[in-house]
């Protein structure tokens, strides 16, 4: 029982012509940087925490071709509804690094205006929704904005980001069945990456897959090696094409590996083995497609770190460009909250003390 | 003007701003061909069709967070809870995400969702057909709550909940669905949110209410009179943010409030008027503020009439209060 894993990347760097999406040389370099600007991002973004420089981080380490592969099959209309791990995505909207780096310190630089913890970001403009805490609740809502969409008559796709742990969720069951029932122009973009927090997805369902659900909603589930960029992109650029010429949702679950803790709050060592992270780290999605990128003869001789010191520095700019910015001004903790301030947030303005917080 | 019930206004607000505005959208369980258990949407799923006026499976989770991704991409969703009783599933969706879509995203994802609930007892519901769940909405930063109390009101509010920028909880008493009759304007209508309606002047008792208890709270007013007792009614329309300066105005004149609704006692809405009163009119006070409500029981199938507040219970918290 199960669904076959798609995989275009082989062991051996070769890639599988069946799956090969054919993307140019510069696709391909676009792609790697992508991948390799993230994990920058994410091993800055730790060390930032670990030195209360930022209160909190989730990082996705592992996962940065299902991110960036995905992400990349986007166009530009298409709606994005991630969950707190999907910053890679992000990127791939033309949301800028500053943007997301100004959102981690919270301070006048975060365009949130440092309403949420890190990794909570949005943007109107790369139609990226807000992302919340609570788990799987933006998908019901891909699905109403897809059904907008449709009814407005705008031939676009949404496309939906959760984890293993979201598909137990009511709200991905919902979700599902509406998309179902309305045949919305969604793709559910599942990162399986093995844990939820401290649960393995082996106690998270006694499904063979999580792919396997869609069947029971009546559309198409697609198993994929989330670890391979090419593979997640071909197949998400397919069922995003599907969803845009009315042939309904699809499921994708892309199979990878949180290397990191769920958060800078968890400690990953009470629940999984070493022996287990080293087994993954050999399927490292960056460390494979390397492998690709230098048979293929795109990247030579130590080009690879060159890129990869390109994109530290590249975060490191970020950084600096937002730290020490000044922080949120008090009273914008009574804006937005209606469109207009009520008497009654008028009125607790005038509490907030110059001599508190 | 035409005579309508509250019902008909409902359906009114609904068909009058679907054809003003093709973003308008409605979903909800039996909502379509079925025109609705209440029959509140009846005739708009072959008017405006099944793409406008949409059948939903049996999900509020799903009712709700769809509503919410609709709002976001721009139309302007009115979803409907069969019974407020059954929007517990969606708390989450209305808590967590549309109540805060606007302040988390620094005004970047506004989601103007409206979300009609028939609400209250009276209609020998029990348990699950019968809850007054507004104080759950109004505690609840970034949301609007809003009851009507007469048909006008159902059709002017919930046109202006159409309009509003913000996400609307229209809790529907539906006690009052078929007994509230009443003129009703034609066309376009609306009566501004947050804007509370002196149903009856008076000048020894204020009584501050909402929704099925305005009939009750004038039953009480009219006993009064013959006692020699003059009660001005406030019908707060807007729960929240509610009309502070109608409050303040009347028990400034009167001297003495009694706060009346069915929804239980602790905590709900009366304990922050009651609050309110006391802050900002202490010294106008000749009486302490009485709240009337339904108790602090789950709603009872038989005993119905004696959980939710009649005009015996308000007219001796009126006597009380001018006999203080």
């Amino acid at each position: 029982m199960g669904l076959r894993l798609l995989t275009a990347l082989r062991d051996d760097g070769t890639i599988d012509p069946a799956l090969d999406p054919a993307l140019s040389r510069e696709d391909l370099l676009f792609l790697f940087r992508k991948m390799l600007l993230l994990r920058a991002l994410d091993e800055k973004a730790v060390l930032l925490q670990r030195a209360g420089r930022i209160g909190f981080y989730v990082p996705s380490s592992g996962q940065e071709a299902a991110e960036i592969g995905s992400g990349y099959a986007l166009r530009e209309g298409d709606w994005v509804f991630p969950s707190y791990r999907d910053h890679g995505v992000a990127l791939l909207r033309g949301y800028p690094l500053e943007t997301l780096v100004g959102q981690l310190f919270g301070n006048a630089s975060d365009a949130m205006r440092g309403r949420q913890m890190p990794n909570h970001w949005c943007d109107r403009a790369a139609r990226v929704v807000s992302v919340s805490s609570p788990v799987a609740t933006q998908l019901p809502q891909a699905v109403g904005a897809g059904y907008a969409a449709k009814l407005c008559g705008d031939r676009i796709a949404v496309i939906a980001y959760f984890g293993d742990g979201g598909s137990s969720t009511g709200d991905f069951h919902a979700g599902m069945n509406f998309a179902g029932v309305y045949q919305t122009p969604t793709v559910f973009f599942c990162s399986n990456n093995q844990y939820a927090i401290s649960l393995p997805v082996s106690l998270q369902t006694a499904s063979g897959s999580i792919a396997e659900k869609a069947a029971a909603y009546g559309f198409e589930g697609i198993r994929v090696d989330g670890n391979d960029p090419l593979a997640v992109y071909r197949v998400t650029r397919d069922a995003l094409a599907r969803a845009r010429e009315g042939g309904g949702p699809t499921l994708i679950e892309a199979v990878t590996y949180r290397m990191g803790p769920h958060s800078s709050s968890d400690d990953p060592t009470r629940y999984r083995s070493g022996e287990e992270i080293a087994e993954w780290t050999k399927k490292d999605p960056i460390t494979r497609f390397t492998e690709h990128l230098r048979k293929a003869g795109i990247v030579g001789g130590g080009e690879a770190e060159t890129l990869a010191e390109e994109a530290r520095e590249e975060v490191l700019r970020a950084v600096k460009a937002c730290e020490g910015v000044s922080p949120v001004p008090p009273e914008s903790m009574v804006e937005d909250v209606y469109a207009e301030m009520p008497w009654h947030l008028v009125e607790q303005r005038k509490l907030l003390s110059p001599d508190e917080g | 003007m035409a005579t309508m019930t509250l019902v008909q206004a409902i359906r009114d607000a609904l068909s009058v701003e679907m054809e003003r505005n093709p973003r308008v959208v409605l979903l909800g369980e039996d909502i379509g061909r079925n025109g609705g258990v209440f029959r509140v949407t009846e005739g708009l799923w072959e008017r405006f069709g099944p793409e406008r006026v949409l059948d939903t499976p049996l999900a509020e989770v799903g009712i709700v967070g769809t509503a919410i991704g609709m709002a976001l991409y721009g139309l302007r969703p009115v979803a409907e809870i069969q019974f407020a009783d059954f929007i517990y599933p969606a708390f989450d969706q209305i808590v967590s995400e549309l109540a805060k879509f606007r302040y988390r995203s620094a005004g970047q994802f506004p989601a103007p969702v409206v979300i009609r609930a028939p609400s209250g007892g009276g209609i020998k519901g029990g348990l699950y057909h019968s809850q007054s769940p507004e104080a759950y909405f109004v505690h609840t930063a970034g949301l609007t709550v809003v009851m009507p109390s007469t048909p006008a009101d159902g059709k002017g509010l919930l046109v202006s909940a159409m309009r509003s920028p913000d996400p609307v909880i229209f809790l529907e008493p539906k006690a009052l669905y078929r007994t509230a009759k009443g003129e009703v304007p034609e066309g376009e209508y609306d009566v501004p949110l947050g804007k509370a309606r002196t149903v009856r002047e008076g000048t020894d008792v204020s009584i501050i209410t909402y929704g099925a208890m305005v009939p009750v709270g004038e039953g009480a007013a009219a006993e009064a009179e013959k006692e020699g007792v003059s009660v001005e009614i406030t019908d707060l329309r807007t729960l929240w943010p509610l009309d502070v300066e109608a409050v303040d105005r009347s028990v400034q004149k009167t001297g003495r409030a009694v706060v009346l609704h069915e929804a239980p006692r602790t905590c709900g809405l009366g304990a922050e008027v009651a609050t309110l009163v006391q802050e900002r009119s202490f010294l106008h006070l000749k009486a302490p503020v009485a709240r009337v409500t339904g108790f602090d029981t789950p709603f009872p199938y038989s005993l119905e009439r004696k959980y939710m507040p009649g005009v015996r219970r308000t007219l001796d918290a009126v006597r009380t209060a001018v006999n203080f």
